[in-house]
């Protein structure tokens, strides 16, 4: 009997737009699946793309990065560096097996908080889809070689 | 420290190229100090010695171990804790021990793929399809051979290390100051630096070490280096297009590839406070990008055809994620 999965999402979210735009989402009464923890930044800007690469090491499903729509960043153009950084970053971790629906960029002013919680719903249901990442299963302590034993199983069962 | 005698020194070499031990040598008559100062009694590359010679030992009794190479096999890993028990300071030594280097790019494929690579490609071979079998039954009896593993680790994912010496190779002017400072130390003329100190390395980035000018100059295009017409001999190769890795890597090169007009490929590792060295990158790489239009940049980024290549050629296995999924799910 499988249980449904619960993926887990980090959302990174801006001061001045999508971190309020989920507060009043919440005011509102606007309904979004629990799966997502939500990480206030003062700005897209600051997202580190370490940030991300960390939420994956650590078991995260998927990562919804969030910003002040263009031209509407409150430090002028981080929102597109931000941009930049994102569309960078999905290459590369679509390289090392992190399919592209895990990592999400999407622009949210305040006022739109019907628009985020539904964006949070979309990715939730397609990360559900994919599956577990599971990546920290690889590299607990002493987990190495019961993953390795347990891979040897598999290919001789 | 031995009581008779010099104290004990060994190195040795797991999953890397032998450059390593090249570097050591290229030290010139500093390695006669070695030999004054220390009884070498482990080294496979220079002296005939036998694993059970190591494990006969007494604990702790070998003063200074260098160890080069990555984590790849079963017997890399057992090696690792041999020496790590018999070695007071157990150093990883060189990009592959530190950082999995050349040898941690495997991390992106299954184990599959990579015997593929190296059983069925067209330079070997291989008509009958023989594959290593780790255990094998002969009439005379079993036979092993190490096992290989899903993925290469760095020295410090098996065992505790107390110093990092990068580079690939390290350079032998900083290996040499390194013998000097453990010369010093055993004479009672300096003291060890604190455990897990980067040492024969500096403490900033290549940029910093870099002659050239950085300008704030944004790009439209990356290029690879054979592409540039002509290259601007004082301006930063970011800031012309060429993908250098100089903001993310360590010092202690000397910057000798930017001043050669190559970019850096980032062999000295991570600079200090570097949480995530492809994530440094990236970052570097998209503030250098003159476009806030997602299809011109999406053009611009093809330009760089294999951004995993580019951002983790030395450091994948030592990076946040460690390996590719492939390497895994198979
Ligand atoms: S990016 Fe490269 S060329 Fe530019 S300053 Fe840094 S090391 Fe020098
Ligand atoms: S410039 Fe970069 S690639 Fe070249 S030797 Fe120095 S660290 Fe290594
Ligand atoms: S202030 Fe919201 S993205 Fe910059």
């Amino acid at each position: 009997m499988s249980e449904q999965f619960e993926p887990i999402l980090v959302g990174f979210t801006c001061n001045w737009c999508s971190y309020r735009a989920a507060d009043l989402a919440g005011t509102a009464r606007v309904k979004y699946p629990p799966n997502i923890r939500l990480v206030r930044l003062m700005c897209s800007g600051r997202l580190d793309p370490a940030f991300v690469i960390k939420a994956f090491a650590e078991g995260a499903d998927g990562v919804l990065i969030t910003g002040c729509h263009p031209g509407e960043c409150h430090y002028l153009e981080q929102n597109y560096k931000a941009l930049r950084r994102y569309l960078l970053l999905r290459r590369t971790l679509e390289q090392m097996g992190v399919e592209p629906e895990r990592l999400k960029l999407v622009w949210a002013s305040a006022a739109e908080g019907v628009k985020l919680a539904h964006e949070i719903s979309t990715m939730v249901e397609e990360v559900r889809a994919l599956g577990p990442l599971d990546w920290p299963r690889w590299w607990n302590e002493n987990g190495f070689h019961a993953v390795v034993e347990e891979q040897a199983q598999e290919v001789t069962a | 420290m031995s009581t008779n005698g010099k104290p004990k020194f060994a190195m040795y070499w797991a999953a890397s190229c032998g450059g390593c031990e090249i570097a050591v040598l290229n030290t010139g008559e500093k390695i006669l100090d070695v030999d004054a100062n220390f009884e070498v009694v482990f080294w496979p590359v220079a002296m005939d010695a036998k694993y059970k010679d190591v494990e006969a030992m007494p604990d702790g009794s070998i003063l200074l171990t260098l160890f080069n190479g990555g984590i790849r096999n079963q017997e890399n890993e057992e090696i690792a804790h041999l020496l790590r028990r018999k070695s007071q300071i157990l150093v990883a030594f060189g990009s592959c021990a530190c950082e999995g280097c050349i040898p941690g790019l495997a991390n992106l494929s299954s184990t599959e793929q990579i015997f593929k690579a190296v059983y069925d490609s067209v330079t070997s071979e291989n008509a009958q399809n023989y594959r290593p079998q780790f255990h094998t039954t002969m009439p005379e009896g079993d036979i092993h051979i190490p096992k290989f593993y899903p993925v290469l680790r760095t020295l410090d994912q098996v065992v505790d290390v107390d110093y990092y010496l990068p580079g690939c190779p390290p350079e032998s002017h900083q290996i040499a100051a390194v013998i000097d400072l453990v010369i010093q130390v055993l004479n009672g003329q300096a003291s060890l630096p604190l455990k897990g100190a980067v040492i024969g390395a500096g403490q900033s980035t290549v940029c910093d070490d870099c002659p050239r000018q950085r300008n704030v100059k944004t790009i439209k295009a990356f290029r690879r280096i054979h592409e540039v017409e002509e290259l601007d001999p004082e301006l930063c190769l970011l800031e012309q297009g060429i993908p250098c890795n100089g903001p993310a890597t360590r010092n202690g090169c000397g910057a000798l590839c930017p001043k050669a007009g190559a970019q850096c490929i980032g062999c000295y590792g991570p600079a200090n406070g570097v949480v995530d060295y492809g994530a440094r990158l990236i970052s570097a790489f998209a503030s250098v990008i003159d476009s806030n239009d997602p299809e011109e940049i999406e053009q611009i980024l093809d330009q760089i055809p294999d951004p995993a290549g580019q951002f983790y050629r030395f450091n994948l296995a030592g990076s946040l994620l460690r390996a590719g999924k492939p390497a895994w799910k198979q």
